[in-house]
């Protein structure tokens, strides 16, 4: 199981209170886990990356054990640990706002 | 005994506050959505109990929530907690999908505008300013979104399709950005006419289409604005709200950036009704439920300046339409006040005595229940207040 580790406010729309988990098949990649990811929570689509360009939002950063992923491409595979659930995928919102 | 619901949008969440008819006491529920920015809740006519609301964050983007029982419960449109999607299902999560409508024949964008630098600039979708709900059917909604376009659904705030012929009638590329972004911010649909709506852009001015949304034209002559190139362009002008009489179809009242104008035919021409305002910049402006003659404005200082002048909060009532004004003061406050009253932030209830509702960015929500003679707070420390709308309850 991949776990992910969601910013509150969207573990408020998607409705869970801690870790989500997703069953992946094949290579662990950003583009992966975020296609299972919102197809688990179709709330979710169009707040972590566009709906039509598929970028990542700019106000979000993907973290793994302790690396900024951020610019990694989508297809490239995350880190093992990642892909074993040893360790979460964090999405991150910038520290920003008032 | 009637009920009255006032649907607030502010800067941190939305709040719902009723009361009976009597609008005195009233229950104040909230935040809903806290932490998020609520631009726009409104209520369907057609059916009181289904609610659409416009959520937003820099960080996550557009949201659109809807309700079924007045505010009880809220889902994102065909997103319903738990609910998952399966191979070959339609796709689901695209009630925040805002697509720009592309040129037929090219496939590229339909048309470009004008950016802060005079330059031309693509569309880019960012926030839903305002929603309108169809006066018959409560699936049926209209979207007012920065850059400014105009959206609707047809299933219930699901998904959503641009009425593109606004944005492609010609002028568009005279269309810029006000200082709060480009951003269709009203849109009234005419209750004896279906194919009748009226929608305004800051800035770029007021537009009419007659047959349902296929065809537009600006209705903006008359207009005088001192501040852009050509003052009475055909487009070009910041309108900051337009409010129409349910009871006269076809009379428009609007609120410039500077000047309080009117129309008594539809758009096709409009006079200055500034009259003895204390200042004619404002965003705000809304009429009588009744009396089709009897407008209501917050004088705002200046384009420099986004307060209430001299520091005294005063709706001002015409019930000539215009031209002549008095102050409304009771229960307000009349020193050291330096709040804002923004474009959205202003309804009526259909109630006999009128009741007359606004939220300033200092997180007040003020009521009269008696057409604007005496006023007092509902609540006064809410996060700084975008939007109000009323609903009148059986």
């Amino acid at each position: 199981m991949i776990r992910v580790i969601l910013p509150p406010h969207l573990r408020g729309l998607a409705h869970v209170a801690g870790e989500v988990e997703l069953d992946i098949k094949g290579t662990v990649t950003q583009r992966s886990v975020l296609d299972a990811l919102e197809a688990n929570y179709p709330m979710l689509r169009g707040t972590i990356r566009d709906h039509i360009t598929q970028q990542r939002r700019p106000f979000l950063r993907f973290f793994a054990c302790g690396e900024d992923l951020s610019h990694e491409a989508p297809d490239a595979p995350l880190p093992d640990a990642v892909a074993s659930g040893a360790e979460p995928l964090l999405i991150l919102g910038a520290i920003a706002g008032g | 005994m009637n009920k009255v619901r006032v649907l607030v949008g502010t800067r941190k969440g939305a709040f719902i506050l009723t009361s009976d008819g009597k609008r005195e006491k009233w229950d104040v529920s909230g935040p809903h959505f806290a932490g998020w920015e609520l631009y726009h809740l409104k209520g369907s006519p057609a059916d009181p109990n289904r609610l659409y609301a416009s959520q937003i964050s820099g960080w996550f983007g557009q949201i659109i929530q809807r309700s079924d029982d007045g505010g009880k419960t809220w889902t994102q449109p065909g997103t319903p907690p738990g609910e998952r999607t399966k191979p070959g299902e339609q796709p689901k999560g695209e009630s925040n999908k805002f697509v720009y409508d592309t040129s037929s024949e090219t496939g590229k964008p339909l048309t470009t505008h004008q950016f802060y630098d005079g330059t031309q600039h693509p569309w880019e979708f960012k926030r839903v300013w305002h929603l309108e709900p169809s006066l018959t059917d409560p699936d049926t909604v209209y979207a007012g979104v920065e850059d400014a376009a105009l959206f609707r659904s047809k299933d219930g705030g699901k998904s959503w399709q641009e009425l593109s012929g606004l944005r492609g009638h010609g002028t568009g590329p005279k269309w810029q950005p006000g200082a709060g972004g480009m951003c269709l911010h009203t849109i009234i649909l005419d209750p004896k006419n279906p194919g009748r709506i009226y929608i305004a852009i800051s800035a770029a001015g007021a537009f009419r289409t007659d047959d349902g949304g296929k065809t537009w034209r600006p209705i903006n002559k008359g207009l005088h604005s001192q501040y852009i190139p050509e003052p009475t362009a055909e487009v070009g002008h910041c309108v900051h709200h337009v409010a129409m009489p349910r009871s006269r179809p076809g009379l428009l009242f609007m609120q410039k950036h500077w000047d309080v104008m009117r129309s008594d035919n539809a758009g096709d021409s409009w006079q200055e009704v500034s009259g003895d305002l204390p200042t004619d910049f404002g965003f705000a402006i809304d009429v009588h439920a009744h009396e089709p003659e009897t407008v209501y404005v917050v004088p705002i200082k200046s384009d420099a300046e986004h307060f209430v002048p001299d520091g005294k909060l005063r709706v001002y009532r015409s019930r000539a339409g215009g031209n002549e004004w008095e102050a409304l003061t009771k229960g307000l406050p009349q020193r050291d006040c330096y709040v804002n009253v923004l474009r959205d932030a202003m309804a009526v209830d259909s109630l006999d005595k009128c009741g007359v509702y606004f939220g300033t960015t200092g997180g007040q929500v003020y009521a009269s229940a008696d057409a604007g003679d005496n006023w007092a707070p509902i609540v006064r420390d809410l996060p700084a207040v975008l939007s109000v709308e009323v609903q009148t309850l059986p």
